[in-house]
């Protein structure tokens, strides 16, 4: 006999009723249970009314008020093999806008790519990325910039309608033998020069027309001179040990600024030991990025650029036995300019940003002098970003007035925007019979173009770059066409006849002319397999060495003449944000403070202080420069006399996020034989008494004499490492004994450093950080009333005197301190420390007291004053579905109300860890990197773990340079800085 | 014990009990006058404005406001210090002075804690209103909970200052009405009309007069009095912590809480003088509020205002004493020269200097001068506040954050609308209620004789 188990005392007895309650019971539903057996055996009483009443209004309450909408998640029927929901793939692909060229890796999360990041395979950048390259991301999912079909005379169309419109327009153009005329901008992948050859062949008066909105022309013709290819050369910058740039923004916006900047800085760091770095002296009018970051800067105007370049070319042409040319005599001696180059023969560098062939010509023969050819710069791998010719473009719009140009098929190009006679432009494109854009997106010319027939977005396309000689990129699509657009070769093909998937097209081009070169015994789809998935080949191949003329260099010295022009000179320069404007579009872009003027939304005059004193100018004052109404902003730094504008602004026919912003000043570049030139002598300048408010995301410069950024000198720390950071000594002699416990670190104690040393301000953490973190644009506004909301920000100071300026950049974040001010003021803990070492914010606990944000002393947390998600107020790119498709989905929108901050990307870490985890090894140093270390390209970030003795950060936190920002607070930050050191050089005396 | 002879009588006119009762119902049993009616009209204007402003700030957010990624903090914290500092006087007459046996508080100390209560009201809406989302304010309540628990974090000063406003408004409201029942009695029992009758009657609580009443009232006084000195003195000295905790130049400073305190019964004392010289004027409660009465604010205020002058100079000198370059630009960069001299001087000269005119008697029995000045002197201390709130703020440790502040039109909404409550509520206490309170005054007659010893 079993035991005999029982519940109640009813159920040992077995009494027989007991079931029968229980299932009676059973019957009842809540709303009886409710109602007690009392009530219901009575008929109805005023205490069951009120409890009936009770019941059915709250529980109508609860239906009707607690619900939320339901969104549905669908899961995959059938998983794709490649693809485990929830992890990221990456891809490699290339950017490049027919400005800046990258390697890039791709982000994809759930069949959409949210974010980009630099290929670190890439031998140039190893993993750098610029603040353009960054951003493009967000043009993929621009739904009110981007062409979403084929259009014809501004009205919807398909491809139906508009291929064989085209293709018998074409052919019987072709049969009159008209001219046809492919205008695009510099074209660096080779498969896509194949589909223009095979156009070309196939309508065989068809011309190929190269246009750069802001081109390289000068340095084209005067290599074509010199050299005899017209080719850019390959620069080193990392061989130079002494830099000399005459206007030239390398860092910023100059031919290769991501490749410039790893190479500068590798030679400027300072660690393990090293106590040399390159010496850098910049002559330039408005102060650049480049300018910013110089040894030495010494301001001058662009007119006397070509005098200080010829007197430098004298002065080591003739200590070389060299012919040396008449020329004026410069303001500035470059007698020790010339010295120090001389004593660095082979290691030095010069480079001018003019578009001046004959100043160009002097450059080249400067450095054939010294030797740098085949050292510093590099013939024989020429770099192929920027191929236009300005005076093919201006033979083009004649060409066109004149009636002889029959068709006009354009891509990547917006020279009703940017050609300097735009309207000379639009008027010739009316004389044109077939006018077919191809652009991804909508723009001033493909508005007044007969057909737009759209490209795809880069990241729905295939592809390859041959940026330089023998470096091949290859391109990817990382997800479907999101609209009815076609890849604009495909487009070019299937009018010449041929209907071919580009994929197909792009592999037979590698397999008959880029793999036979390498492979070897791998089959073709094997190698090409793994090309692509590094999408990276360097075959090494170079030119070889072109020999040196001095063909055109006494005609070259000769055209230099001191100028007589009155009135101002204005400098036309390219934003490092907005570059030529074709991105214009973009909202992080339009958001992105200048790195040196720390504006948004706007362009600006940047004019010399003295002279805005004198006329009693404040910044925002508005004056006429050559006829355009611009803002005024008082620029230490800028050479007297001159006025330097950004290109990129005033774009009417583009979007939302540009149009109307900032004046075009395209129209205003002197055109003269067949060369755009960046600067415009002889300038009016009349001020107007009009003003407006910038939008500054940084008001005051000086640092207040506060060792905010320490800085030395190259001769001090070579006597000293710890020089110009004494406090930092001085603190941690005082800051031993504490009353309070120190928090322990079982695990990790993650860690970042900033090597202001390497870090040169270009912002493009700032912009990955905004795409990794899902950081909203608050617009103009906002900027205006300082709550810009980016993560990390980049402090600029200036220093020195308004003329001799020195600027230091600081990147800022979320300083993670263990001893966090933040911290102990929440009134609900909403923000807390890790036993990692991090100080977190939960969203979901925050009440938005801003207690948080007052008492931290770098002012690192930002608040969300409005909602900026999906809210026509803040109508960006977070305003429309196909926007919010750029999300990361790892990281929480915020809501309005609440503080949010740097987090050190504490997804990335927790992803790392549990990669780790699963593979049953500890993290390696060097595995985690949040968004801003990964992309920088001068490699001025590391991230670690402090507790790993061997880490990285571990070595540099025990650097004489490291130092904690405001340490004397005791906050124990986790970001410490490594202080900054300049090569000096001795003063240059004006003669 | 109280000398008549020295300090001359409290009740001026030769009033009897029953006059005293008939003179402070009188103004329930009158018509409100003209200005009333238009006062409160112009009151309630003021806190439509206030409400609307309170609408735009919880439906659009915070937005609204000026301040910004460095501001933290604008008008709605100066103007909850300055409010609470305000709320300070009511609570802090009752027991001060009845612990210094200060006879002559009598007739002033129920509109003083009429005004507390206002004012604490009023101080109470900003530290909500500023909450980014201020419909989980619950957050801050330490309570079991279904979220894990979570626990507020005991270690935050905002938590205190929650502690601290709720209890203080809890008890000077209690405090305010347990010390009315005698005379909401009175009125109950003289009342003619049926609805005032039962009104009051509800409000006097079943005041009978019994023995045992007046004890149980003497008792409650005493314990809510007792509960009461405490928080007077914690709930500034709290409020200070809310800057003096933090690490921020000018905010980081020791000398807070005393200094807060102090600058709070200052400028409560100048609201109650402002408020007296109204009601003794509009009211002719010239024979309970004697000159003598606002002679002895005015006194107290030269005293305050001394010490207010010292706590200045004090923090100026530790800041130059820390030879902290942080502290010493504050105080010599940003306020005594530089961006915010206006504000600093301003509050230098109206809350350490005007006061001391007080030192002649010609100016101190002077009705209007009184009245100007305690006017300046809560200027002063609004100046005081924005000093601490935006210019420790504006211009801390790293230059490239400092910012400019500047309210918008929502912000000066939410502080009219808050000014609208006040007057509103003080409008309705001035109708309905018995604004001094009348058993006391009757306890202090005897004074008016000689006496004998």
């Amino acid at each position: 006999m079993s035991k005999k188990y029982w519940q109640s005392l009813e159920q040992y007895h077995e009494e027989p009723d007991i079931d029968q309650h229980k299932s009676e019971s059973k019957q009842k539903n809540d709303l009886m249970e409710l109602m007690g057996d009392e009530a219901l055996q009575k008929k109805s009483s005023r205490r069951n009314f009120l409890k009936f009443c009770g019941f059915t209004v709250s529980s109508a309450a609860i239906a009707s008020s607690c619900e939320n909408p339901v969104k549905k998640a669908i899961p995959f029927l059938n998983r794709p093999a490649e693809m485990t929901p929830g992890e990221a793939d990456f891809y490699a692909s290339t950017f490049f806008d027919g400005n800046e060229f990258c390697s890039i890796l791709v982000k994809n999360r759930d069949g959409r790519p949210i974010k980009i990041e630099g290929n670190d395979l890439s031998p140039f950048t190893k993993g750098g990325t610029t603040a353009n390259v960054q951003s493009s991301i967000l043009s993929l999912y621009d739904s009110g910039g981007r062409y979403k079909q084929p259009m014809k005379e501004d009205k919807r169309s398909s491809w139906k309608q508009v291929d064989p419109e085209i293709k018998d327009k074409l052919e019987a153009i072709k049969e009159k033998d008209g001219e046809i005329v492919l205008l695009t901008s510099s074209i660096i992948s080779p498969t896509a020069k194949q589909s223009i050859a095979d156009f070309r062949k196939y309508y065989p008066s068809a011309k190929h027309v190269t246009y750069d909105a802001v081109s390289q022309t000068g340095m084209l013709r005067a290599n074509k001179r010199s050299f005899n290819k017209q080719v850019i050369p390959s620069y080193h910058f990392d061989q130079a040990d002494v830099i000399v740039s005459f206007g030239a923004d390398f860092l910023g916006t100059w031919i290769s600024p991501a490749e410039f900047t790893l190479q500068y800085s590798k030679n400027r760091k300072l660690n393990a030991g090293k106590d040399t770095m390159s010496q850098h002296i910049q002559f330039e009018a408005g102060m650049s990025l480049t300018g910013s970051n110089a040894d030495r800067r010494i301001p001058i105007k662009p007119s006397e650029e070509g005098i200080q370049l010829a007197n430098l070319y004298n002065i080591i042409a003739r200590k070389m036995g060299e012919t040396s040319f008449n020329v004026p005599s410069a303001r500035i001696n470059m007698k020790n300019v010339a010295a120090k180059l001389m004593n660095n023969r082979g290691r030095s560098l010069v480079v001018s940003g003019s578009n001046d062939v004959n100043i160009q010509v002097l450059v080249n023969a400067i450095n054939q002098l010294l030797g740098n050819y085949g050292k510093t710069i590099d013939l024989s791998r020429p770099v192929y970003i920027k191929q236009g010719i300005d005076s093919e473009m201006r033979d083009l719009v004649n060409r066109m007035n004149q009636g002889k140009v029959e068709a006009l098929i354009m891509h990547n190009v917006n020279p009703a925007y940017d050609y300097p006679d735009a309207g000379e432009f639009s008027k010739g494109l009316n004389k044109v019979d077939l006018t077919i854009h191809m652009g991804h997106a909508k723009n001033e010319t493909s508005k007044k173009a007969t057909y737009v027939c759209p490209d795809n977005h880069y990241l729905e396309s295939w592809g390859d770059a041959l940026p330089k000689e023998g470096f091949y990129s290859l391109q990817q699509p990382l997800i479907r066409k999101l609209y009815t657009t076609r890849q604009w070769q495909e487009s070019l093909l299937k009018w010449a006849g041929k209907s071919i998937n580009y994929l197909d097209y792009l592999k037979k081009h590698w397999e008959t002319n880029i793999y036979p070169n390498k492979a070897g015994l791998e089959s073709f789809s094997s190698w090409w397999n793994k090309t692509l998935q590094k999408g990276v080949l360097d075959t090494g191949k170079d030119n070889g060495q072109p020999d040196y003329t001095t063909r055109g260099l006494r005609q070259a010295a000769n055209s230099i003449k001191k100028s007589n022009n009155k009135g101002f000179e204005l400098v036309f320069y390219e934003s490092v944000a907005l570059r030529d404007g074709k991105q214009a579009n973009n909202p992080w872009l339009q958001e992105l403070p200048d790195p040196i003027a720390k504006i948004s939304w706007d362009n600006f005059a940047a004019i010399p202080v003295q002279w805005g004193e004198e006329k009693g100018l404040k910044n925002g004052d508005i004056i006429k420069v050559d006829g355009i109404e611009l803002p005024v902003f008082l620029q230490p730094g800028q050479a007297k006399g001159t006025i330097a504008v950004a290109y990129g602004y005033g774009r009417s026919e583009t979007g939302k996020v540009a149009d109307g912003v900032g004046k075009n000043v395209f129209a205003h570049i002197p055109f003269q034989s067949g060369i755009r030139y960046n600067t415009k002598p002889g300038v009016e300048v009349s001020v107007t008494g009009k003003h407006m408010e910038l939008a500054l995301s940084q008001t005051h410069h000086s640092m207040e004499g506060r060792d905010i950024v320490r800085e030395t000198t190259l001769d001090e720390y070579k006597k000293d490492h710890a020089a110009g950071n004494h406090a930092h000594e001085e603190f941690v002699k005082h800051h031993k004994e504490s009353l309070y416990k120190k928090q322990e670190f079982p695990g990790h104690h993650w860690g970042l450093i900033v090597d202001l040393n390497s870090c040169i301000g270009c912002s493009n953490c700032m912009v990955a950080c905004q795409a990794e973190n899902n950081v909203p644009v608050v617009g103009k506004e906002q900027v205006k009333n300082r709550r810009i909301m980016h993560w990390i920000r980049v402090d600029r100071y200036f220093s020195g005197d308004t003329e001799d300026t020195g600027t230091h950049h600081q990147p800022v974040m979320c300083q993670h301190c263990d001893n966090a001010p933040c911290e102990n003021v929440c009134p609900v803990a909403a923000t807390m420390h890790s036993d990692e070492g991090l100080n977190q914010m939960a969203y979901n606990r925050c009440i938005g007291t801003k207690y948080c944000i007052n008492n931290c002393p770098y002012k690192v947390r930002r608040f969300n004053w409005y909602r900026y998600v999906t809210n026509n107020e803040f109508d960006y790119n977070m305003n429309d579905e196909v926007g919010l498709m750029a999300l990361n989905p790892d990281v929480t929108v915020r809501e309005r109300g609440v503080v949010e901050k740097c987090t050190f990307c504490v997804q990335r870490i927790q992803e790392k860890k549990l990669q780790a985890k699963k593979e049953g090894r500890p993290l390696k140093d060097g595995d985690v990197q949040p968004a801003c270390v990964q992309s920088c390209p001068a490699k001025a970030l590391t991230f670690g773990d402090l507790n790993d003795p061997d880490s990285e950060v571990s070595k540099l936190v025990k650097d004489k340079r490291n130092y904690g920002l405001l340490e004397q607070l005791h906050t124990l930050p986790s970001v410490n800085y490594l202080t900054k050191v300049r090569n000096k050089p001795e003063e240059l005396e004006e003669v | 014990m109280y000398k008549t002879k020295i300090r001359g009588p409290l009740i001026l006119g030769g009033k009897t009990l029953r006059n005293i009762s008939e003179d402070v119902i009188a103004p329930i049993y009158q018509k409100a006058p003209l200005w009333w009616w238009i006062m409160l009209g112009l009151s309630l204007l003021m806190s439509a404005f206030g409400l609307w402003a309170m609408y735009v700030t919880i439906s659009t957010g915070i937005g609204t406001w000026g301040v910004n990624n460095s501001v933290g903090w604008g008008w709605a914290i100066i103007n909850f210090v300055w409010w609470i500092g305000i709320g300070h006087a009511g609570t802090a007459f009752s027991i001060f002075l009845l612990v210094l046996r200060q006879k002559w508080r009598t007739s002033i100390n129920r509109a003083a804690e009429a005004m507390t209560v206002f004012a604490v009201g009023a101080a109470a809406l900003f530290p909500a209103l500023h909450m980014g989302r201020i419909w989980l304010a619950f957050y801050i309540i330490p309570y079991p909970n279904t979220r894990g628990p979570l626990w507020v974090n005991f270690n935050s000063p905002l938590f205190w200052d929650f502690a601290a406003i709720s209890a203080y408004l809890l008890i000077s409201v209690s405090f305010w009405y347990f010390g009315m029942l005698p005379d909401f009695a009175t009125i109950r029992d003289r009342a003619t009309s049926k609805i005032k009758k039962s009104v009051y009657g509800i409000l006097a609580f079943g005041w009978k007069g019994s023995i045992r009443d007046w004890k149980n009232y003497e008792s409650l006084a005493f314990i809510l009095g007792g509960i009461a000195a405490v928080l007077v003195v914690s709930v500034h000295s709290i409020v200070a912590t809310d800057f003096a905790v933090s690490v921020i130049p000018g905010w980081h400073t020791t000398i807070f809480p005393p200094y807060f305190v102090v600058g709070a019964i200052f400028s409560g004392f100048a609201m109650v003088l402002t408020l007296m010289i109204l009601i003794r004027k509009l009211y002719n409660f010239e024979n309970y509020v004697t000159d003598s009465h606002l002679n002895a604010i005015a006194k107290i205020l030269i005293f305050i205002s001394l010490i207010m002058g010292t706590g200045y100079a004090t923090e100026v000198f530790i800041a130059w004493y820390s030879g902290n370059e942080f502290e010493m630009f504050t105080f010599f960069h940003n306020r005594i020269t530089g961006e915010y001299t206006f504000m600093f001087w301003a509050m230098v000269v109206c809350n350490a200097l005007v006061p001391q005119l007080f030192w002649s008697k010609k100016i101190r029995s002077n009705l209007t001068a009184l009245f100007i000045i305690s006017i300046i002197i809560n200027i002063g201390m609004w100046y005081e506040r924005f000093n601490i709130v935006v210019t420790s703020l504006a211009n801390d440790y790293l230059p490239a954050n400092w910012v400019n502040y500047e309210p918008t039109l929502v912000e000066v909404g939410i502080y009219v609308g808050t000014l609208g409550i006040f007057i509103l509520g003080i409008l309705l206490f001035m109708k309905f209620v018995p604004m001094m309170a009348i058993s006391e005054l009757k306890g202090i007659l005897k004074f008016n004789k000689e006496q004998k010893h």
